[in-house]
């Protein structure tokens, strides 16, 4: 979907390139979240693919189109663009401002307006509530909820986000993170991310690529990234505790093994992550959990040694 | 007071030379305000949009702004003469500093992520200026316009000592003559009328505020 | 200019007297000012009135008020003084206020927290940050004031505006070239010197 390749940027007065050579190759479909230290080329080089910044050098192809033959204004227009500080218009009503895309594609008004209802609820905004408001009488993590839905209401095929909940607080923003999760999913987009905040990453992105001065030196999946390290660099990034996020990657249920629990032990849902499980472990002291799943049936236990295997077992099987 | 009376008197009995004064002196300002404005308002936006020459013309607006006033008109009478034009090309130039700076101002001060947002969900430059710079930037540009409609008025007063007519004739007048009714019907008709010209564009200003960016 | 030659006395007189009455009402509109700046600063239920009468006084036109003011005080420099203090107290009085107003809250925190007095708070720690905004309006102010003078020579009040007055009245076009250029450059010099003040405390306020 998104094919970037030997892309290329240095900005005048600078001493090297920002974007060094880069490759990357996103599938249809596909949430790769760009991450990296300040200055890697992360935000560079999503804003090279709406051409907000032009390579110097190099490939992008949007759905097998070369963008640098395109108009860019007509290709930003079916590219969503999400930034961090939003950026909606203080004198147009939220209403207005989503309808901005469709206006300029020339959409029918009674589409339009559709479009707007569909899309605040989507957000979690009650549409007869926000449709008149103002910008300014809203929250940030509300204004963001309208950004993203002004950013999707042409049904653009391709989303690129900047630090979208960067400027959230922290409580916030892990609902918004949720949230956004399980509407981009349902959608079925192609998504590039930028973030700066690890957890995000491995929390959001089917595929992480990490970035180092202007180079892409690993892509992977979260688990895979958090299994297989490729250097010391892509190690230490991902931090301390490495263990300890995979088994957020994991559910209760993927680390339970067959047989009851033995009487008194506490129990956790199946849809739990396994490290709430290793949490109540360590905290009640008890040897044992019980898995049980929505209808409240005993599927399975977890002990320590369980979930020391699983770790074990994944760490040499891939 | 005994004065008042008399000058109601004055007006009563000249009232056509006092109608005609208001009419040139409202007539001055007015062209003069249009004028001013229509050179001022796109260079203000042309400077803001490619920020060419910023720094010289910014520069002779803050002078132009620090003049006096009297000194330019006066100067308009060994250079061009005197009367209606000579006056109303020297209060153009006056006014022009403000709305040309407010206009600079209005234009580059709309939001940089607001422009960013902007442009990368696909509006064109153009689209970008007169959706969103324009709308933002009117209440800056209606301050500079009624900062500038003032002075005018202000200017046009002193007018009358160029030829331009308007209530300054009768102040100079009864100064020359020491007429003091005269002299108040010069003085006190120039003074509502800048109040309400003033007032006006305070409301104008107002309405035209987005709703969105309103203080209160 | 060959008559600048001869008469540059005339022009220094005139200039020193242009000085002097712009001076003394600068002066007097800022002990003016700051008292109303401070009450606005301290009473926002003031600040609408003080504001808005000062406000209304600054947009009358410079020759109608000095013309009002004739049946009451005639004609002369006192005249000049009163119009030209009723002129700039708006915009002395309003930077005052956003001045004071604008010091960070957490500076007089902590400086009515180290025990000082309101009056001690507001010398040594308000007023000072105040600086660059009150800076700003006497730049303002020092420019409107010189502009008014020029006008003021209408009512014998001297000034600058003399030359230029008997210029247009004679027909003398060297008169009033020497008198609107003297009078342009000494607006343009104080409005730079007082732009550089303003620079220097904005600088030394941070």
């Amino acid at each position: 979907m998104i094919r970037i390749k030997g892309l290329k940027k240095q900005f005048a007065g600078a001493e090297r390139p920002v974007v060094n050579d880069l490759d990357l190759d996103i599938p249809e479909g596909e949430l790769c979240v760009l991450i990296g230290l300040s200055g890697c080329g992360k935000t560079t080089t999503l804003r090279m693919i709406n051409r907000m910044i032009e390579a110097d050098s190099g490939l992008i192809e949007v759905s097998s189109r070369d963008i640098s033959r395109q108009d860019p204004v007509e290709l930003r227009r079916h590219i969503g663009y999400v930034i961090q500080q939003v950026g909606l218009f203080p004198h147009q009503h939220i209403a207005d401002n989503i309808a901005t895309v469709p206006k300029l594609l020339g959409w029918k008004p009674a589409r339009i307006q559709n479009r707007i209802d569909e899309l605040l609820s989507l957000v979690g905004l009650e549409p007869a509530q926000y449709r008149h408001r103002f910008p300014r009488e809203l929250s940030g993590g509300q204004r963001q909820r309208v950004g993203v839905a002004r950013a999707l209401a042409a049904d653009p095929p391709v989303m690129l986000m900047d630090e979208p909940f960067g400027a959230i607080d922290p409580i916030n923003r892990v609902n918004l993170q949720d949230e956004f999760l399980n509407i981009l999913r349902k959608l079925k987009k192609t998504i590039v991310l930028v973030t700066h905040d690890i957890d995000e990453a491995l929390k959001m992105g089917d595929r992480i690529a990490i970035l180092n001065e202007g180079k892409v030196l690993q892509v992977a999946s979260p688990d895979e990234l958090l299994n297989r390290p490729i250097n010391e660099f892509v190690a230490s990034f991902l931090g301390n505790g490495r263990s300890l996020k995979r088994l957020s990657l994991l559910c209760a249920n993927d680390v339970c093994i067959s047989g009851p629990p033995i009487a008194g032990s506490s129990m956790i849902a199946a849809n739990s992550s396994a490290r709430t499980a290793l949490s109540m472990l360590l905290e009640s002291g008890s040897k044992m959990l019980g898995v049980s799943d929505a209808s409240n049936t005993v599927i399975g236990h977890i002990t320590m040694e369980t979930l020391q295997a699983r770790l074990a077992r994944r760490e040499s099987n891939d | 007071m005994s004065l008042l009376i008399e000058t109601l008197d004055f007006i009563q009995n000249n009232s056509d030379r006092v109608i005609d004064a208001g009419i040139r002196h409202v007539n001055l300002s007015f062209s003069a305000l249009i004028l001013a404005a229509l050179v001022a308002i796109p260079v203000g936006i042309w400077l803001a949009l490619t920020g060419r020459y910023v720094l010289l013309i910014i520069n002779i607006a803050n002078v132009g702004r620090t003049v006096p006033s009297l000194a330019i008109l006066a100067l308009a009478m060994p250079l061009l003469g005197t009367g209606f034009t000579p006056s109303l090309l020297a209060l153009s130039l006056l006014a022009v500093p403000p709305i040309l700076i407010n206009t600079y101002v209005g234009f580059t001060g709309v939001d940089a992520d607001t422009i960013d947002a902007a442009r990368g969900i696909g509006l064109r430059e153009a689209q970008i200026t007169m959706q969103v710079r324009l709308p933002l930037a009117l209440p800056m540009v209606f301050a500079g316009l009624r900062t500038a409609a003032v002075q005018v008025i202000s200017g046009a007063v002193l007018a009358a000592y160029i030829g331009g007519g308007g209530f300054g004739e009768f102040i100079t007048s009864g100064v020359a003559m020491m007429t003091i009714p005269m002299l108040l019907v010069g003085a006190i008709p120039a003074t509502i009328l800048a109040i309400a010209v003033d007032t006006l564009f305070s409301a104008l200003q107002k309405t035209i505020t987005p709703k969105g960016i309103r203080t209160s | 200019m060959n008559w600048f030659m001869r008469n540059w006395e005339n022009v220094i007189v005139a200039l020193w007297q242009h000085i002097a009455i712009s001076g003394s009402a600068l002066l007097i509109s800022l002990v003016v000012a700051f008292p109303l700046g401070v009450v606005a600063a301290r009473h926002p239920k003031t600040r609408g009135i003080i504001l808005g009468v000062t406000s209304t006084l600054y947009t009358i036109p410079t020759m109608a008020l000095l013309a009002l003011l004739i049946p009451i005080v005639g004609l002369g420099r006192t005249n000049a003084i009163i119009a030209m203090v009723m002129f700039s107290l708006l915009v002395l009085t309003r930077n005052i206020t956003a001045g004071i107003q604008g010091a960070a809250p957490d500076i007089v925190d902590a400086a009515r927290g180290t025990g000082m007095t309101p009056w001690q708070v507001l010398v040594q720690v308000e007023l000072p940050l105040a600086m660059p905004a009150i800076v700003a309006g006497l730049r303002v102010a020092a420019v409107t004031v010189i502009s008014v003078t020029v006008v003021a020579a209408y009512v014998n009040a001297g000034g600058l505006g003399t030359l230029i007055f008997e210029g247009m009245a004679s027909d003398h076009a060297p008169k009033i070239w020497v008198g609107a250029l003297t009078a342009c450059a000494l607006s343009v010099i104080v409005d730079v010197s007082l732009a550089r003040a303003e620079t220097f405390f904005g600088r030394r306020a941070l």
